[in-house]
């Protein structure tokens, strides 16, 4: 049994409002045509054709960058929005978390707003009388119920939408990024609710960003690209082709950011400014790889990296040191080395030649890093010195904070229970 | 036509918001202020002081419906401007009630039809807060109780129908439309003087050019405010037959509003 049925829906939108169209009034009258259709030039697709069914007692969960179509899809599914085209079936009874407290009016109390938006959501008054002690108590806002809502902070003005919207009570829930703005203690009491939901078997449609939660709580997800969807599968699946996914183009920024640099000549001069040193030996070229040997610039902490350095001395060098430094956004460096620090003896160095470090686990957090490439004497005289010169990302799903991930684990006597997350 | 009887049927389960959003309304308008409900009642009576200082006092109009009675002039504008308040700031609250809650058409599933009906009930219920003041009125300056004021609903329910049809058709096209909130202050000015309400009908220039006779009687609300007239100031039977007709307008204009309404309707979520 479905409890939502898509079948080839679209939805399309206009690219400017309808007033825009239209100089003025007169010549809205005068050509006639409030409803004329629009050409293909000024619309925009935000669903394209998408066919989709959701089993009852399923979370399923919808991924995707901005602007992908989900939260159209949502409220296509809750109503909101009609489909330009195409079917869509939905049983029973729906409630949609698309933005809370959305109906509050600020004058009134909190007591007040509370029942006006039950109302709003489909419940009867005796129902809302009968919850009406569950919800402030969800909310915690026993003490400031009878307060207008303009007084609210927005925190609370969140949890009492919440706590509304969840006491409907439907056999469908669609929630749409509403936990992203809850505070570290209110998001969980807000997730085993959720869990509550899944356990009594009913349909919930989870649109986020926050993947993490997406693959903990979701039976199936979606992946949606440009209206549609680009895969459906099981969570871990979606979620790392995603990661893939964004890490692909955030590449792909990366090198047309790069190139847009060597381009403008401007950029020279800071450049030289990061660069310094006589060149007795000169750094040629300095190129970022994955431990298989392919260029990259987004990692995840797990992987290594290969800094390989193209050098070349046109005099025999004896004294040499070869160093990096890598430094995160804010300047602190996480870790610099050099082969001095490290006892390596230098003796003697012409022509052509290559240097790769290798750091076979970055154990960094996420997060943009910037990387220092030296070659100089043991005295600290600077042959070709680059500061800054090179970027990378690291991308990770988890949110641990710090400076480096240190290897560790976690184990726990037996009377503690506790769930391990799920295979990463 | 069916697609409207059966909105209408759905509109009905949603009676208990209506309610509520019209109690809203009028909680939330004078929250804050120090004499609270009482303007519902000062702001007619201080609308009525001017008129009767200007219109009564210093232009003196001789009608033999009041004779040479300020007051009595005073009594009869203000059978007129009560009604004529409460079509206007319904009207003007529906230019702008989708835009002021896009919020609620863009993220709850919710008929926007609702936001002019409650726009247009709570003026309603304003408007009935006036009639006591009114009544008082009629027993100070001497005017009669008669049997036709019983007959009020059905004058009510006439000028409801026309200006949910009103609101209707003015709160969809606003939308589109953002010119018809400043058309709409104007034309609302220019109404106001067009429709027999600081003048009666049987005005001696008014009796004397036909014109005029007609345009006035070509103006819907000029039969709905005679309605009025007739069963608060007259103490008269209304006339009946252009009432019936001014019915059937009413009725062919929410018809109309609601259906401009429900083509333009699925627009809203983006325009608003």
């Amino acid at each position: 049994m479905f409890a939502i049925e898509l079948e080839s829906v679209s939805r399309v939108y206009q690219k400017y409002s309808a007033r825009h169209r239209f100089q003025t009034f007169k010549s809205a009258l005068v050509k006639g045509d409030l409803f004329r259709s629009l050409k293909a030039d000024e619309l925009v697709t935000a669903v394209d054709d998408i066919s989709l069914q959701v089993e009852k007692g399923m979370t399923f969960g919808v991924i995707g960058e901005n602007g992908s179509g989900k939260s159209t899809l949502l409220k296509l599914v809750a109503g909101i929005a009609k489909p330009s085209s195409g079917r869509l079936k939905v049983e029973g009874k729906i409630s949609a978390l698309i933005e809370l407290g959305a109906g509050f009016h600020p004058e009134i109390s909190g007591r007040e707003n509370v029942f006006i938006n039950g109302i709003m959501l489909g419940l009867s008054k005796k129902e809302i009388s009968r919850k009406f002690d569950e919800i402030v108590r969800f909310a915690e806002l026993e003490d400031f119920i009878d307060a207008p809502v303009k007084t609210y902070s927005s925190g609370m003005y969140m949890r009492l939408g919440f706590s509304v919207a969840i006491n409907v009570n439907p056999d469908v829930l669609l929630i749409d990024e509403v936990l992203a703005v809850g505070d570290a203690a209110f998001v969980p009491k807000c997730l085993d609710r959720i869990d509550d939901f899944r356990r009594r078997k009913k349909t919930i449609l989870f649109v986020s960003h926050d993947l993490a939660t997406v693959e903990k709580i979701c039976d199936k997800v979606a992946w949606m690209k440009c209206g549609k969807i680009q895969m459906l599968s099981d969570p871990k699946r979606v979620v790392d082709a995603y990661l893939q996914d964004i890490a692909a183009m955030q590449e792909e920024d990366f090198q047309k950011r790069k190139t847009e640099v060597d381009l403008e000549q401007k950029w020279e001069d800071e450049r030289r400014e990061k660069r310094w040193g006589k060149r007795e030996v000169e750094i040629r070229k300095v190129t970022l790889k994955n431990l298989r040997g392919e260029e990259k610039h987004v990692f995840t902490p797990e992987e290594g990296m290969v800094i390989e350095i193209d050098t070349a001395a046109n005099e025999p060098i004896k004294d040499f040191v070869f160093g990096i430094g890598i430094f995160n956004s804010q300047g602190v460096s996480c870790y610099g080395t050099n082969t001095n620090l490290e006892d390596y003896e230098p003796v003697v160095l012409q022509g052509e030649g290559k240097v790769a470090c290798r750091i076979e686990k970055l154990s960094l957090i996420n997060g943009t890093y910037y990387l220092d490439v030296a070659v100089h004497k043991r005295d600290g005289y600077p042959y070709d010195y680059h500061r800054s010169l090179y970027s990378f990302l690291v991308s990770s799903t988890l949110k641990d904070v710090g400076i480096a991930r240190l290897p560790h684990n976690w184990t726990f006597s037996p009377a503690i229970k506790i769930r391990p997350p799920d295979k990463r | 036509m069916a697609r409207l009887l059966r909105n209408l049927k759905e509109l009905y389960k949603y009676r208990v918001l209506i309610q509520n959003l019209v109690s809203r309304e009028l909680k939330a308008r004078y929250r804050g202020t120090v004499l609270g409900f009482l303007w519902s009642f000062f702001n007619p009576l201080l609308l009525m002081v001017v008129y009767t200082v200007v219109f009564g006092f210093i232009i003196r109009p001789r009608d033999p419906a009041f004779g040479e009675s300020p007051w009595l002039y005073a009594l009869f504008l203000f059978c007129g401007v009560l009604p004529w308040v409460w079509f206007s700031s319904s009207s003007i609250e529906s230019a702008n009630v989708l835009m002021i809650h896009g919020n609620l058409i863009k993220k709850i599933l919710f008929p926007a039809e609702i936001l002019p009906i409650v726009s247009v009930t709570s003026n309603l219920i304003h408007f009935s807060f006036g009639l006591p003041i009114l009544l008082l009125f009629i027993v100070v300056f001497g005017k009669p109780f008669t049997v036709y004021m019983l007959l009020l609903p059905v004058v009510v329910l006439v000028q409801y129908l026309f200006s949910l049809g009103f609101s209707f058709l003015i709160s969809a096209l606003t939308v589109h439309f953002r010119d018809i909130k400043d058309i709409l202050a104007n034309l609302l000015t220019f109404w106001f003087f067009t429709t027999p309400i600081v003048y009666p009908l049987t005005f001696e220039s008014i009796q004397k050019y036909k014109v005029l006779r007609v345009l006035l009687n070509l103006n819907p609300m000029t039969h709905i405010i005679e309605g009025y007239h007739s069963c608060l100031f007259y103490g008269q039977l209304f006339h009946w037959k252009k009432l019936g007709v001014t019915l059937i307008v009413s009725l062919v204009l929410f018809y109309v509003g609601y259906a401009v309404f429900d083509r333009l309707r699925d627009s809203f979520p983006e325009e608003v």
